[in-house]
C-alpha cells in the first residue's frame, strides 16, 4: 500500500450514546493498523484535530432527532465518497425511537424544567431515511470485529463478509444448546446475526440488538412466545427495544398493542 | 447358536470394562468424545471417565421441545440423540481453507496442515452411523474428495450404541437406518440392565475393534445376553415417536411443487436455519474471504450454511429462492427426493433432530404426510382452485 495516499476517514455522531464510536477505540490491538491504513481526518471523540472534507469513508453513529441533524447529515453525505452507518441508532433509530410511540410534547414537558428551550423532532429516524447509505452495520453496540471487517473490505474494494441471516445459525455453529426449545423465549430466529449469539451462550434468550434478520417471520415467532407462556405485553416489550422502529419489529410490537393479559 | 455377529464375536463387559475401553482408546492416541450433560442437554464432548457419561438421565423430546429428566435406573445410554451430531467434528462448523501473506513482491499461500486428529466417538447411534455414511458419499464419493473430512474420517474409531429406547421424534425404523447398528462401526455396544446386572453386549465390526477389545476384561456372551440385546432393540423399534411413509416419496415430492401446503408451512417457518444446522446429513457451506487492514494478508474461511438463507441461492442479480415457501420446499425436497438423484439414497435418516430443534416445531414427517393426504384428494386444482 506504500506510495498510495491513505484514504481519509471521518467519524460522525448524531443522537447516540457514543458506544459504537467507542468500539473503534476499543480496537486496541488493531488501532495502530487502522491509523496506518487510513488517515483519520475527523474523529472528535478521539482527537480535537479536525480536518476539512471531502472524506473517502464516513462512519456515522446515531439517529436523526432534530431539524439541525437532518440538515447536517445531508452535508456529511455531500462530503463523503462512502457513507457507512454504524449501530442500531443509525440503522434503525435506536432506543430513542421509543418517542415515536408517544406524544413528544408530553415527554419533553415531563422531563425538562424549561421545555421551551427544547427543539426536537417528533420521531427518531435512521440515517437511511434521510440520505443514501452505502453500508449499514448493525448492533447495539456494533461488534468490533465486524467493524474492522467492513473497513478492511472497503479498503480492499470487496464486499464486507457480514451475514444477514438469523442469530440461530451463529448459535448452532458455536454448538450452543437452543434455549428456546428448552422453554426460554428467544428473539434469535428473527434477529440479524453479528453478535455471535452472546446471550444464548449465557443461557438467555436473544434481545434482538442487531435488529431484524433478512427474512424475519416475527408473527410466527411471537405466536411461539405466547405458547411458551409469554404475555402479549412481554412480546411487545421484546420487540420494542433498540430496534423498535425497524419495520418488522415495529409491526409486531404494534400487533400486541391492545391485547390484555388473559391471565 | 444364533449369535447375530457370529460365534465368538459377541462378548459382555461390565461398567469397569467400559472404563478400560475409554482408557485403551486414550492410550492409543484417540481424542475420546462421548455424550455428557451440558446446559440441560446431552451433547458430545471430551470424556475420560465413565462417571462423566449421563448416568440416570433421559431426554423427553417433541416438536420444538427438549427436556432432560431423571431415570429410575443408572443407565449410561438411556437417551437418544441431542442437539449436536458427530458432524461438528468430521465437518467442523468453521474451517480455514487457506491463508495468504504478501512478502515483498511474493505472495505466500499457506494451506492448513492436514488434520491429524484421531477421534474416537463413543455412543454413536444407528441413525448417526447412516448419516456418517451419507456424508462420506457427499464429501468423498466424487472425483474431488474433501481432504480434511477424508483424513478425519479415516482416522476415526466408532463405538456404536444400539438404542434400547426410542425418543419422541425418532423415526429411524421408517427410514431403515436403526435402531440397531449393523455395519460402519468398530465396536457396537448394547446396554443391558436387568436382573442379571448392568452390562454391555459388545460386538466387533472391524479388525481395529477386535484389537481394541484385547486388553479389556470380558466374557463370552450367553444366549440369555443375546436374547436380552435383541429384546432391547426390538423395544426401541416398537417405540418410535414418529413414522414416515416412504412409499413413492421421491415422486410425491416431485409431483407436488405447487401444493398449497407450502404456503401453510411458510406461515409458520422462521427461515432460521436450525433444522439444517442440526441435521446430521446437511452439508452446505459458504465461503468467506477476509483481508486485513493493511491489505497484506487474507484468508478464505468455510462456514456451515443453510438453504434457508437468502445468500445460499444468490446468483448474480439476486436470490433465486426469495420466499420462505420456496426455501422450505427446497429443503424437504432435497432431503426426501432429489438426494436420491444426487447421491443414490435418501438424505434423511429419521433422527428427529430437525423436529425437536425447530423453534416452532415444524415436523418433517407431518409435512410429508400432508402432501400425501391432499395429493390423494380427487380433482384438486383441476377446476382452477388450488
Ligand atoms: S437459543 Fe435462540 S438464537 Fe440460539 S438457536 Fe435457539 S432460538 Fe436461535
Ligand atoms: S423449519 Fe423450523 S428450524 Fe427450519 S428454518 Fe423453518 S422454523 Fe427454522
Ligand atoms: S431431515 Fe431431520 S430427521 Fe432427517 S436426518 Fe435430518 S435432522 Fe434427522
Amino acid at each position: 500500500m506504500a506510495g498510495r495516499a491513505r484514504p481519509r476517514l471521518a467519524v460522525w455522531k448524531f443522537a447516540s450514546c457514543d458506544g459504537c464510536q467507542l468500539s473503534i477505540l476499543d480496537c486496541e490491538d488493531e488501532l495502530l493498523a487502522l491509523a496506518e491504513a487510513v488517515h483519520i481526518a475527523n474523529f472528535p471523540e478521539a482527537s480535537s484535530a479536525v480536518e476539512e472534507g471531502p472524506y473517502d469513508i464516513s462512519l456515522v453513529e446515531g439517529s436523526i432527532i432534530t431539524a439541525h441533524d437532518a440538515e447536517r447529515i445531508v452535508k456529511v453525505r455531500q462530503q463523503s465518497r462512502l457513507l457507512v452507518t454504524i449501530g442500531a441508532c443509525a440503522t434503525a433509530g435506536g432506543i430513542q425511537a421509543l418517542r415515536n410511540f408517544g406524544d413528544i410534547g408530553e415527554m419533553v414537558a415531563a422531563v425538562y424544567a424549561s421545555p421551551q428551550y427544547i427543539s426536537t423532532l417528533a420521531t427518531s429516524t435512521p440515517i437511511a431515511a434521510h440520505v443514501a447509505v452505502d453500508f449499514e452495520l448493525r448492533g447495539c453496540p456494533v461488534d468490533k470485529a465486524q467493524l474492522l471487517e467492513v473497513i478492511s473490505a472497503l479498503l480492499a474494494g470487496r464486499k464486507p463478509a457480514i451475514a444477514a441471516h438469523s442469530v440461530c445459525i451463529e448459535c448452532k455453529r458455536r454448538g450452543i444448546t437452543c434455549v428456546m426449545v428448552q422453554g426460554t423465549p428467544c428473539l434469535g430466529p428473527v434477529t440479524h446475526a453479528g453478535c455471535g449469539a452472546i446471550c444464548p451462550s449465557f443461557r438467555r434468550g436473544c434481545y434482538g440488538c442487531f435488529g431484524p434478520m433478512e427474512t424475519p417471520n416475527t408473527a410466527a415467532l411471537a405466536g411461539q412466545w405466547r405458547r411458551l407462556g409469554a404475555a402479549p405485553r412481554e412480546v411487545q416489550r421484546a420487540f420494542r427495544t433498540f430496534n423498535a422502529a425497524a419495520e418488522p419489529f415495529l409491526r409486531q410490537s404494534q400487533a400486541h398493542d391492545d391485547q390484555d393479559d388473559p391471565g | 447358536m444364533t449369535q447375530p455377529a457370529g460365534p465368538g464375536k459377541a462378548a459382555v463387559i461390565a461398567r469397569a470394562g467400559l472404563q478400560q475401553l475409554l482408557d485403551a482408546l486414550g492410550a492409543a492416541g484417540y481424542e475420546v468424545l462421548g455424550p455428557a450433560v451440558r446446559d440441560g442437554a446431552i451433547v458430545y464432548d471430551r470424556i475420560a471417565k465413565v462417571d462423566e457419561l449421563p448416568a440416570g438421565w433421559t431426554d423427553r423430546q417433541d416438536a420444538g421441545r427438549y427436556r432432560l429428566e431423571r431415570r429410575g435406573d443408572q443407565a449410561l445410554f438411556g437417551f437418544v440423540v441431542g442437539p449436536q451430531s458427530w458432524k461438528r467434528f468430521l465437518h467442523p462448523p468453521v474451517e480455514t481453507l487457506w491463508s495468504t501473506r504478501q512478502e515483498g513482491e511474493r505472495m505466500e499461500v499457506t494451506a492448513p496442515q492436514p488434520d491429524a486428529t484421531r477421534y474416537a466417538f463413543v455412543g454413536v447411534r444407528a441413525c448417526e452411523i447412516r448419516a456418517i455414511a451419507i456424508q462420506d458419499q457427499v464429501f468423498c464419493g466424487g472425483p474431488f474428495p474433501d481432504v480434511g473430512y477424508a483424513a478425519r474420517r479415516h482416522n476415526a474409531f466408532i463405538v456404536a450404541v444400539n438404542c434400547g429406547e426410542a425418543g419422541g421424534t425418532c423415526f429411524c425404523v421408517s427410514m431403515g437406518s436403526g435402531p440397531q447398528a449393523t455395519a460402519g462401526f468398530d465396536l457396537a455396544l448394547t446396554e443391558l440392565l436387568d436382573d442379571a446386572g448392568h452390562r454391555f453386549l459388545v460386538e466387533a465390526g472391524s479388525a481395529a475393534g477386535t484389537a481394541m477389545l484385547q486388553g479389556i476384561d470380558r466374557r463370552a456372551a450367553t444366549d440369555a445376553d443375546l436374547a436380552a440385546a435383541r429384546a432391547a432393540v426390538a423395544r426401541a423399534a416398537g417405540q418410535m415417536g414418529r413414522t414416515m411413509d416412504t412409499d413413492g416419496i421421491r415422486e410425491l415430492l416431485q409431483r407436488n411443487a405447487e401444493h398449497p401446503r407450502w404456503d401453510q408451512v411458510a406461515e409458520r417457518c422462521l427461515s432460521c436455519g436450525n433444522c439444517t444446522m442440526v441435521c446430521p446429513t446437511c452439508f452446505c457451506t459458504t465461503v468467506e474471504d477476509h483481508s486485513d487492514l493493511a491489505g497484506t494478508s487474507a484468508e478464505r474461511v468455510r462456514k456451515w450454511d443453510s438453504c434457508f438463507t437468502l445468500e445460499h441461492s444468490y446468483l448474480h442479480g439476486g436470490s433465486v429462492r426469495q420466499s420462505t415457501r420456496s426455501r422450505y420446499r427446497q429443503w424437504i425436497t432435497h432431503k426426501l427426493s432429489s438426494w436420491f438423484d444426487q447421491f443414490g439414497s435418501s438424505g434423511c435418516v429419521g433422527c428427529g433432530r430437525c423436529i425437536t430443534w425447530c423453534p416452532v416445531g415444524i415436523d418433517i414427517t407431518e409435512e410429508a404426510a400432508a402432501l400425501r393426504t391432499a395429493a390423494a384428494a380427487p380433482n384438486r386444482g383441476q377446476d382452477g382452485t388450488p
